[in-house]
């Protein structure tokens, strides 16, 4: 009696899952870089107005690992990057319908140190100072603000100093986390990212120059099974009521 | 063999045997005592203990970067004191293996000393000896095969410890990046050539020191 139970109790566990599986499906799914994440959830409840019925699920990580969930075949629809050399390799793996590719926002490098600074530091030069020990920037082969910061640190530079200081981060969430904290002295990120946290602040802005330009991309999948979401949402981006959100969330818009 | 992989090797090697000595240093004591006396807390200390075996190890190394960070509660006043915090070090990595693995050995060397035959623990007592004398040389040479086993699991576990490392001691190369970690950084980064390689590495050194502690247990017990 009691096993009974137990079987009828599992079956109905899966018949939850299974339903919630199937209308996943109705679903555009956007993997997405995670210095979007806020900009993109407020952009979803915007597409659920406009799209009734419909909803937007995201996958939100530094943009090199949703490149390798892509490649190993993740059930995506729409990929937005924070930087075009994803995009590229996906393209030259054919793996992106390129006629929906666009160009959606910009953003700036920043130095944040904790608000509770040891060391008080006002350029990318001054990292080189003994009192500044260790540097959290994301892991410029998986995360494109890392890569940007790699660039950035060498225009001033200081890269090669400041190498053995350096902690690489999964991720840009990860870099700030351990700048608040204060297990890091500095951290390089994306302005966005550091806009509004907690326990962090703004030592320095990268000039423009100093790094390649920090653009999102976002480009449908070949494999979609939702196209005209997809395309949809692409489009909400573009739009000017998406640029709005992007521009408030502290995004530039795209040249 | 290149330099990165053959660091990698040696590090995650160096970790797990230093985080399987405080295992054994910190684990059979606590075993005993979970199995032996009976106090206010006894649950307490086992659920304490076992924690970290079924957190995700996320959560574990949160916990410890709020234990030890430099900022931490231990990690704090020991910056304040020394100047050195162990955050992004190897030895964060080995309080990282250490925590997750201590549960192995506890679980396993308790169930060896609770299965001891109580007459041969009386008997000793019967016979004038001490309580000590009677854990060194009754109770813990008859758990030997449990607390065997208990090593090799907790140096099996903390040889593969990837997410609370992660957390703790950061993924630097050449310094902090363990085998898990390096193969992760590999994959990650879309290397397939090293993360076959460093995979076919791990899996085989691994098998190869499971294989070789199975028959050293065998033949020790």
């Amino acid at each position: 009696m009691k096993q009974s139970a137990g079987i009828m109790l599992a079956l109905l566990l899966f018949g939850a899952v299974g339903s919630g599986w199937a209308q996943e499906k109705q679903d555009v799914t956007v993997a997405a870089a995670l210095s979007l994440k806020g900009a993109f959830e407020e952009l979803a409840l915007l597409y659920e107005v406009k799209h009734p019925g419909e909803r937007v699920q995201f996958n939100f990580a530094a943009s090199g690992v949703l490149q390798r969930q892509i490649e190993a075949g993740a059930p995506i629809d729409v990929f937005a990057s924070a930087s075009s050399r994803e995009m590229d390799e996906l393209d030259r793996q054919q793996l992106l319908e390129v006629a929906s590719a666009r160009t959606f926002a910009r953003n700036r490098i920043v130095l944040v140190v904790p608000a509770e600074g040891r060391a008080a530091l006002r350029s990318m030069r001054e990292l080189r100072q003994a009192a500044v020990q260790r540097i959290a920037i994301g892991n410029p082969a998986t995360v494109p603000a890392g890569r940007y910061a790699e660039e950035v640190l060498r225009h001033a530079n200081v890269w090669d100093s400041v190498r053995g200081k350096l902690i690489l981060c999964e991720n840009v969430r990860q870099v700030l986390d351990y700048t608040a904290r204060g297990e890091v002295d500095a951290g390089v990120v994306f302005a966005t990212d550091a806009a509004g946290v907690n326990g962090i602040a703004v030592a320095a802005a990268a000039p423009a120059a100093s790094h390649s330009p920090a653009s999102y991309q976002a480009a449908m999948l070949r494999g979609a099974e939702h196209r005209a979401a997809g395309r949809a949402f692409i489009d909400l981006l573009l739009s000017a009521e998406g640029q709005a959100v992007l521009k408030r969330r502290g995004f530039l818009a795209a040249p | 063999m290149e330099p990165a992989t053959f660091f990698s090797l040696r590090l995650s090697l160096q970790v797990a045997t230093a985080a399987t000595v405080l295992v054994l240093i910190a684990g059979v004591p606590a075993a005993y005592v979970l199995a032996r006396r009976d106090f206010r807390g006894r649950d307490a200390a086992d659920v304490l203990i076992t924690l970290p075996l079924v957190l995700p190890p996320t959560v574990t190394g949160y916990l410890l970067i709020v234990l030890f960070g430099r900022n931490g509660l231990i990690g704090g006043p020991l910056y304040h004191w020394a100047g050195w915090t162990v955050m992004f070090t190897w030895q964060a990595a080995v309080i990282a293996s250490f925590v997750v693995a201590l549960p192995l050995m506890v679980k396993t060397a308790r169930a060896a000393i609770e299965a001891v035959d109580r007459n041969l623990i009386d008997a000793s007592a019967t016979l004038g000896h001490s309580e000590p004398w009677t854990a060194l040389r009754v109770i813990l040479p008859l758990a030997k095969r449990g607390i065997v086993a208990g090593a090799v699991l907790a140096f099996a576990r903390a040889l593969g410890e990837f997410g609370a490392t992660l957390m703790l001691a950061g993924n630097i190369p050449g310094r902090t990046d363990t085998m898990p970690l390096a193969i992760y950084s590999a994959a990650t980064s879309g290397d397939r050539g090293r993360a076959n390689m460093l995979v076919l590495l791990f899996a085989g050194l691994s098998a190869l020191l499971l294989y070789t502690a199975n028959r050293l247990g065998r033949r020790a017990v």
